[in-house]
């Protein structure tokens, strides 16, 4: 039995199911995100749907049903770039290559809009990041930032977001950051926002300098996130406190 | 024009109470927060709501500075009759939208 005792500890934090952000919050903010009339990210993917078309997306991609399950395998491999590529990231890319435009800058309210949009198409759908061996160097890097110790208070992502996740800080209850809702609407900010957002927010809070909108920190970070997130569901676009 | 959301049904039985809900993008800048540059942003609120339903006045709302962005306001009224109602939001800088729907009583 003793021999076992550590083979049983492994397996049941193997099994130990992991949490969406969501079952931390109160049952009213949870409300506020199951009712579509009541989610103020409504109001981001309506403007979306009006700039699907008016942005001429549907020219290409048709009715935007058929964006369906795209958002769920974000961040993939680039080809162009060699290296991964977010959403936003994609969208932007289209933009500019083909549609031979300025691209709406990350975080504006355009960006956001249809980012959203896109990310409600695969809402309820497992989080799938491709298995491209490709990405393989981007992982390594987004894990390596995850569990780096950085700031004047010396903290890494995973020393809260691992060790600590469940426990509160100043209050609040730390989710085992799974980006499983952006962009979503955060009440704190009485906006929408991106998952770098949110990222620059914790970065800042352990008073370390966060990174430009776009650098490919970023996207390694999330590529790392969406990993340990496979097989949860897609929440997009979801509300936080 | 601001978005807005509108919750309501198409149809009801007459004398049926109905819920409306409404949703509208705005920031609701309180007027008291400062910038990065240390300037106060001018407040830029919505300071009042109204509901007509054929034409009288059913529910009306008068917001404050403390009132989150994107206000969501709630409310319900008697289908008395078929008609049309229109929602007036009015704020700061002379803003003002009105959107309607229409209510069908059988």
């Amino acid at each position: 039995m003793r021999r076992l005792l550590p083979l049983l500890l492994l397996l049941g934090a193997v099994a130990e199911a992991r949490e969406s952000g969501f079952a931390l919050m109160s049952p009213e903010t949870q409300a506020m995100q199951r009712d579509d009339d009541a989610n103020p990210a409504m109001l981001w993917v309506e403007e979306g749907r009006a700039l699907w078309e008016s942005a001429g997306c549907s020219g290409c991609h048709g009715d935007v049903a058929g964006m369906r399950g795209v958002a769920a395998r974000y961040p993939a491999f680039d080809a162009a770039g060699g290296g991964p590529v977010d959403l936003a990231g994609r969208i932007a890319q289209c933009q500019e290559a083909r549609q031979h435009r300025m691209p709406f800058a990350r975080e504006s309210g355009e960006a956001l809009a249809l980012a959203a949009l896109v990310g409600l198409q695969s809402r309820g759908m497992p989080i799938s990041p491709p298995e491209d061996p490709r990405l393989a160097p981007a992982l390594a890097r987004g894990e390596a930032l995850y569990r780096e110790r950085r700031g004047q208070l010396d903290l890494s992502c995973g020393q809260c977001h691992d060790e600590n996740a469940g426990r509160r800080l100043a209050g609040s209850p730390i989710p085992e950051a799974h980006p499983t809702g952006y962009p979503l609407y955060r009440l704190e900010w009485q906006g929408m926002g991106s998952l770098q957002r949110r990222l620059r927010n914790c970065m800042t809070g352990v008073r370390s300098e966060p990174y430009a909108y776009g650098a490919p920190e970023y996207v390694a970070i999330e590529l790392f996130l969406m990993r340990r997130a496979a097989g949860m569901a897609l929440e997009t676009p979801a509300v936080r406190p | 024009m601001a978005r807005v959301l509108i919750n309501l049904p198409r149809t009801a039985r007459r004398g049926e109470v109905v819920e409306i809900r409404t949703l509208i993008q705005h920031v609701m800048e309180t007027g008291y927060r400062p910038g990065a540059d240390g300037v106060v942003a001018p407040r830029d609120i919505i300071t009042g709501f109204t509901c007509v339903y054929n034409n009288e006045e059913v529910f009306a709302a008068e917001l404050a500075p403390a009132i989150a962005a994107n206000p969501f306001l709630s409310f319900s009224l008697v289908a008395a009759e078929s008609g049309i109602l229109a929602f007036t939001w009015t704020g700061d800088n002379g803003f003002e939208q009105t959107e309607t729907r229409s209510l069908t009583v059988t």
